[in-house]
């Protein structure tokens, strides 16, 4: 028995974080966030180069066909650097989908492509999780209509990958007649959001998500993908406010010394701790197709979701005023977390689902 | 226990609630300082209903000092959405402090047009080093024949880019214990010598800013209460802010935004408050609300009835209410899911991001005006009698 990452896992983690702390410094965040775009595509860029983009894409397509577990490892370490790059819609969902559930065609056409770094697909499942503005898309005919918000990876992106409400998944050219794409501002300036309004756009079905199996599948990964994202950046919140406590200075002592503030950090820790391992595990239960691979998702997504959200609350206490401003830019990992936390089904609406997979709501 | 406020009070309220009916269609805009919030502001005063028991010679309506009628006025105009009295530290902080401590002077140049809401005031107390550690602040001030000068650093100092004055700690007997050198002063923010830089927050405004101040001369008389004493008469507004920072009320009136709210959004066409799992988050956050408005009660009848005592009930209310508000808001994030998140300018924007905003800014409060920690220290030690940790010593 073993429990924890491998050797190549935790290289791997290593890679990127630093590659990460080399390129995309809390400076290089702030002008992403404020509006520099080519600074975010250097940095994209530079992930492809670490193989990124070809993570889920099998080795037949030119990927390197590795495991929802590595798939976990990366999104960490890029919550942790609260990386300004498309990943879970363009590099884990989009080509999970096609794989499993595209044609040969579908799957010659962008596998390779999103291995090389040539074609970012974004992802759009919110309605099918829940929809807001009665929001949904209707599929007829090849041609889809409707509208869907908050696509993952959706800015900029050469093709979508939409859900309707009985789970079938779409393909659509981004350069198809009838698509209007209006960019939704969120509080996460480190990525980015778009809601497409689509009018009898042609359209491709994946043709094996005639039944749910594919889309829980997809919705699963992209669920884990964001609890690691957010396990990542809830342990720099968490290492920033132990250093912080470490140096600040309040009553002729530094704020670590005292016992409500070690406190704070001994929580965050208590509670931080055990998700590192729930992601680890539930990436496993994935990989080996375990029977209760899709409850550890759902819970997973819900209960870091929760940690997340006191983590990044404490931590920021701890800092007093600094926490609160722009500069130290704590709120970047903040706002991330925030982001995380609602994206592909908040807390409560997960649990519900959860339920239902015990059957509690018979 | 007797809860009725007893028949007069019955008129007082039918008074206020007509008031309120008349004028629901006012609306106030614009910066501070625009005319519709003066105005606003001096109908209001001229009811009573702010500024009720200051005295009309210093621009207050000059009334009884009627607690229940002041609960009355609270109670409704927190039902309704009509513009409330324009706030600030100023008129939360300055003026209870000037009415208390203030000379004749003071009282007549600073406490109307700060009520009308023409003068707008900074609370200049924190230093880099000196945030929980208030006593420790460094700036300086000396008198030099009959001004002051005052050299040093300020931070986190809000809405100090608006204001026109601060009041301000500095050290002025740099030889006493660090709780009896600091003295109290009121300074002119077009003083020559202070440079202004805006701090920018999380939320993406910028209001507070850093303070550096160089040889800033102001008169010597702009000192309330006696040189040293500053940390006493700043301990008498300290109560008033954290007070003020968590109204219940004021939460009770974000609760009925909460409730619209959750009524309006739907997921999958269902509304978000017939979805158990969130009404009853909605429902727990009303019990902590009404025990928090319950305590106010309490606090109010300690205020009218002498001998009862309220001690920790005061002590409680600002780490409560800012958990709570920063709570509350959390759900309606939460109650919106993605449509949550958006911000600034967004498509589908609701209330123009103020849940995603205040729900930032209550953690802000939960540090601002002395930490949460530093609350339960106070209430442990102050309210519970138990020991305060052990001093470092030289600090
Ligand atoms: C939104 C906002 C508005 C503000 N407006 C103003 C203003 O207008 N004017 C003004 O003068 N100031 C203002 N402040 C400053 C505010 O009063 C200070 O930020 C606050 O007192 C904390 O000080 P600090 O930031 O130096 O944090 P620190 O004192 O450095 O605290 C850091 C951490 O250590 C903890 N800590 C410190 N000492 C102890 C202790 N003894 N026991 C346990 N824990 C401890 C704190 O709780 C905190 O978690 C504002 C702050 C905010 C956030």
């Amino acid at each position: 028995m073993y429990f924890g990452l491998s050797e190549e896992q935790k290289s791997l983690e290593e890679n990127i974080s630093k590659f990460l702390s080399d390129n995309a410094p809390l400076d290089t965040i702030k002008a992403v966030a404020n509006g520099e775009e080519e600074k975010a595509e250097e940095i994209h860029k530079g992930i492809i180069e670490l193989g990124l983009s070809g993570i889920m894409v099998p080795e037949s397509y030119g990927g390197l066909e590795l495991n929802m577990l590595f798939a976990t490892v990366v999104s960490s370490a890029l919550g942790s650097g609260t990386a300004p790059v498309p990943y879970i819609g363009a590099y884990v969902m989009a080509p999970l989908a096609i794989s499993l559930a595209g044609d040969e065609d579908q799957k010659n056409e962008w596998l390779p492509k999103i291995a090389g770094g040539e074609k970012v697909i974004g992802v759009g499942l919110s309605e099918f999780v829940g929809a807001r503005e009665d929001a949904g898309i209707e599929f007829d005919k090849g041609k889809v209509t409707g509208r869907s918000l908050f696509l993952i990876d959706g800015k900029n992106a050469d093709a979508y990958l939409l859900a309707n409400k009985s789970g079938e998944l779409f393909l659509i050219d981004a350069s198809s007649k009838g698509i209007k794409v209006t960019e939704l501002v969120t509080v996460d300036k480190t990525r980015t959001s778009v809601e497409l309004t689509l009018d009898k756009v042609d359209a491709t079905l994946l043709p094996g998500t005639s039944d749910l199996s594919v889309i829980e599948k997809v919705l699963d990964a992209g669920r884990l993908m964001l609890s690691a994202d957010t396990v990542g950046a809830s342990q720099v919140m968490l290492d920033k406010a132990v250093a912080y406590s470490l140096e600040r200075k309040q009553f002729g002592r530094l704020i670590g010394s005292f016992q409500a503030v070690k406190h704070m950090c001994a929580e965050m820790a208590a509670e931080l701790e055990p998700c590192h391992s729930m992601i680890w595990h539930a990436a496993h239960s994935q990989d080996s197709s375990a029977e209760d691979a899709r409850l550890m998702a759902c819970q997973t997504k819900a209960h870091v979701s929760e940690v997340g959200k006191q983590v990044s609350k404490t931590a920021t206490e701890v800092h007093g005023g600094m926490g609160f401003t722009d500069e130290l830019g704590l709120h970047y990992w903040f706002k991330r977390i925030g982001l995380n936390r609602q994206l592909l089904g908040s807390p409560e609406l997960i649990r519900e689902e959860a339920g239902k997979l015990q059957g509690f709501d018979q | 226990m007797d809860l009725e406020y007893g028949p007069e009070y019955d008129e007082f309220r039918s008074e206020v609630i007509n008031f309120i009916k008349e004028n629901e269609d006012v609306k106030v805009s614009g910066p501070m300082r625009d005319e519709s919030r003066i105005n606003w502001q001096q109908k209001l005063i001229d009811h009573g209903y702010f500024a009720r028991s200051v005295p009309k010679e210093y621009g207050g309506y000059g009334g009884d000092m009627d607690i229940i009628k002041l609960r009355i006025i609270a109670e409704e105009f927190a039902k309704s959405p009509i513009p409330k009295a324009m706030g600030g530290q100023g008129i939360q902080m300055l003026v209870p402090t000037l009415l208390s401590l203030g000379t004749e002077e003071q009282k007549q140049q600073y406490i109307r047009p700060t009520l009308r809401g023409e003068m707008i005031w900074c609370q200049g107390y924190s230093e880099p080093n000196s945030g929980s550690d208030l006593a420790s602040l460094q700036t300086k001030g000396e008198l030099d024949g009959d001004e002051w000068v005052i050299n040093g650093q300020k931070i986190w100092t809000s809405t100090a880019q608006l204001a026109q004055m601060c009041f301000i700690l500095v050290r002025t007997e740099p030889d006493a214990p660090k709780h009896q050198g600091i003295s109290y002063l009121l300074m002119p923010m077009d003083s020559e010598g202070i440079d202004r830089r805006p701090i920018k927050q999380m939320t993406g405004d910028s209001d507070f800013n850093e303070l550096f101040l160089t040889d800033v001369r102001i008169p010597a008389e702009n000192i309330v209460g006696k040189r040293g004493e500053g940390w006493q008469v700043a301990n008498a507004t300290l109560g008033h802010e954290r007070g003020s920072l968590a109204d219940p009320n004021v939460t009770q009136n974000r609760l009925n935004s909460l409730i619209d709210l959750m009524k309006t959004e739907t997921i999958d066409g269902q509304r978000v408050i017939d979805k158990p799992i969130f009404r009853d988050r909605l429902l727990a956050i009303q019990g902590r609300l009404m025990a928090q408005q319950s305590n106010a009660l309490r606090i109010l009848s300690s205020q009218i009835n002498e001998g009862q005592d309220a001690t920790l009930a005061k002590f409680i209310v600002k780490l409560q209410g800012t958990e709570l508000r920063h709570e509350l808001e959390g759900l309606a994030i939460d109650a919106m899911g993605e449509l949550g998140t958006l911000y600034e300018d967004s498509p589908h924007l609701r209330d123009h991001g103020a849940w995603q905003q205040t729900y930032m800014y209550y953690l802000g409060l939960i540090i601002g005006g002395g930490t949460n920690q530093i609350q339960k220290n106070i209430i442990s030690e102050r309210a519970l009698g138990m020991p305060k940790e052990p001093k470092v010593q030289g600090a």
